[in-house]
């Protein structure tokens, strides 16, 4: 595995950039070095951010600057990486009627019957790589490649927070009422993220996430 | 100690209650937001004593009414002010009295800001009570029909505020290219800091378009990388935006560069059709004029506070006349 190749953006932060391939081994090393960090922080850091293929340092450049942080995360480096720790968390979701608006569309376009769209999407092990778009909105990946669909043309808005929807190789749960052109399949009344609480976000990036199937009646 | 309220009458749809943000949560999806001119925004708490928190306003502006009172208010940035129908123009501290009517509206550029000589009241979210505008987390927006609570209000002289150290809206901002720089080829690197630009209406508290040449990436095929407030993105059509307080923490689409920290909030005042050019400076030079622009803005700061505070009390002993606080 080569080296991540650090990259200068603005005045308070760096990026440490692994590749351009969105794979579970790339992500692991992002996952190994956000961990690591959170260890052993670089005096002056502020936060990291984890994506697909990178990690952002943000740091205060009032304290310190690129070199210092890049030197300070290259030791941290890891010739690979794993998601030891990681949680799994078992979401539950309804498929049916006005929690699955998109369900026959999406059955239609994929020449499947609704029950085979949501065994599949059932069948899939999803992975947390990040967090991005609106607060608490958690990027998973590893939608069954039968599933995979373009989005929407346009964007459709009304659809209420803990809807599950699909776009390409990606799944989401919704947490704000934001318009979307993913494909909403199915609901949750899991909160991914939970605005009373104290620690409000359900997923770390790493994590796993199993759905199963549970009946209208759940969703009240 | 007298408690003031704010009725609010008409409100921009762009009106907040911001404090200095929420860094720390970005791994989340939640962007620090607080004020979009951050050094406005600081003058006004500033010049009042106002305990972290103020309201931001921009286009379509504010009007209220103060109840109770009498309390004071700063006005900083790209707004003015009148009172009762007399103009009070911007950059000053005045006293609202019980039933005063208050216009704020935006003037040569996009943020304004007021804080209050007291204690404003507003929901915090992890641990602020910034607004982060779409998802309504926070304080929040501020509609007609809102009430907030100032208490502890205090009275204060009628001062002027000094401008910060660069007052003239900025012609060149500094960014250091990247971190996506390999997705535009060298002759549209090149048309970044050859060609102008210029600020336009379109913008909101995620950022600013600005119109000017296509930058055109190469592909736009990339795995969402993390974005950071003062980044120079390109859509498909080579369409640049400056992301600002509320900006999504990651994105697919890449940035050409990043605009050093003193020039973001300069560049998100700029009003539409506003001229503006980049200039290219390593990291390093990042790091220095940030550090000498906080040296700068730290003195400016502790001048206002200074100002505000001798003249305030050098005045108020004169115009004792039983409204004054305790």
């Amino acid at each position: 595995m080569t080296a991540p190749v650090f990259r200068a953006v603005g005045a308070g932060a760096l990026l440490a950039d692994f590749g351009d391939v969105i794979d579970e081994a790339l992500f692991a090393r992002v996952v190994a070095l956000d961990r690591a960090v959170a260890a052993a922080p670089p005096v002056g850091l502020v936060e990291t951010v984890p994506a697909y293929t990178s990690l952002l340092f943000v740091f205060d450049p009032l304290v310190t600057d690129h070199v210092a942080v890049e030197a300070h995360a290259a030791r941290l480096i890891a010739p690979g990486g794993d998601f030891t720790g990681a949680h799994t968390h078992e979401v539950p979701v309804c498929y049916e009627g006005d929690a699955a608006p998109d369900l026959a569309a999406v059955a239609e376009w994929l020449g499947m019957s609704g029950e085979a769209v949501i065994a599949a999407h059932l069948a899939g092990e999803y992975r947390v790589f990040m967090y991005g778009f609106a607060p608490g909105y958690a990027y998973l990946g590893g939608v069954p490649e039968a599933l995979h669909l373009p989005r929407k043309a346009v964007a459709v808005r009304g659809y209420p927070v803990g809807s599950v929807m699909v776009a390409g190789p990606q799944c989401l749960i919704t947490t704000l009422p934001m318009p979307t052109g993913w494909w909403v399949i199915g609901r949750t009344p899991l909160r991914v993220l939970d605005a009373g609480a104290g620690r409000p976000f359900l997923f770390e990036p790493g994590d796993q996430v199993r759905f199963t199937r549970v009946r209208a009646e759940a969703l009240v | 100690m007298s408690v003031a309220r704010l009725r609010i009458e008409t409100a921009g749809p762009l009106t907040s209650v911001q404090d200095a943000g929420r860094p720390g949560w970005r791994r989340f999806g939640v962007p620090p937001s607080g004020p979009v001119d951050r050094r406005a925004f600081a003058a006004a708490l500033a010049a009042t004593g106002g305990k972290e928190v103020g309201i931001e306003v921009s286009l379509g502006g504010l009007s209220f009414t103060c109840e109770g009172g009498p309390v004071a208010m700063a006005i900083t940035g790209a707004a003015v002010a009148s009172v009762n129908g007399v103009e009070v123009g911007g950059w000053c501290v005045v006293t609202l009295q019980p039933g005063a009517r208050c216009r704020v509206r935006e003037s040569g550029g996009n943020w304004g800001y007021l804080a209050f000589a007291g204690e404003m009241d507003g929901a915090a979210w992890l641990g602020s009570r910034s607004t982060h505008l779409i998802a309504g987390l926070g304080a929040g927006r501020l509609e007609a029909g809102a009430a907030v609570s100032i208490a502890d209000a205090r009275d204060r002289a009628s001062v002027s505020i000094a401008p910060p150290p660069e007052a003239e809206p900025v012609a060149v901002a500094r960014v250091v290219l990247g971190p996506q720089q390999r997705f535009f080829a060298d002759e549209v690197l090149a048309r970044l800091t050859g060609e102008p630009f210029a600020a336009s209406a379109r913008f909101d508290r995620m950022g600013m378009v600005l119109d000017g040449p296509a930058l055109t990436p190469l592909r736009v095929d990339m795995p969402s990388e993390p974005a950071v407030r003062g980044a120079l993105q390109v859509d498909g059509d080579g369409r640049v935006s400056l992301l600002t307080a509320d900006h999504q923490t990651t994105g697919g689409y890449p940035r050409i560069g990043a605009v050093v920290e003193p020039d973001i909030d300069r560049v998100a005042q700029l009003p539409a059709a506003a001229a503006l050019r980049f200039a290219v400076v390593d990291a390093g030079a990042a790091v220095a004029l940030t550090r000498a622009a906080a040296a700068r803005d730290a003195a400016w700061l502790a001048q206002v506070r200074a100002g505000c505070r001798a003249r305030g009390s050098l005045l108020t002993a004169n115009l004792v006349d039983g409204v004054v606080a305790p």
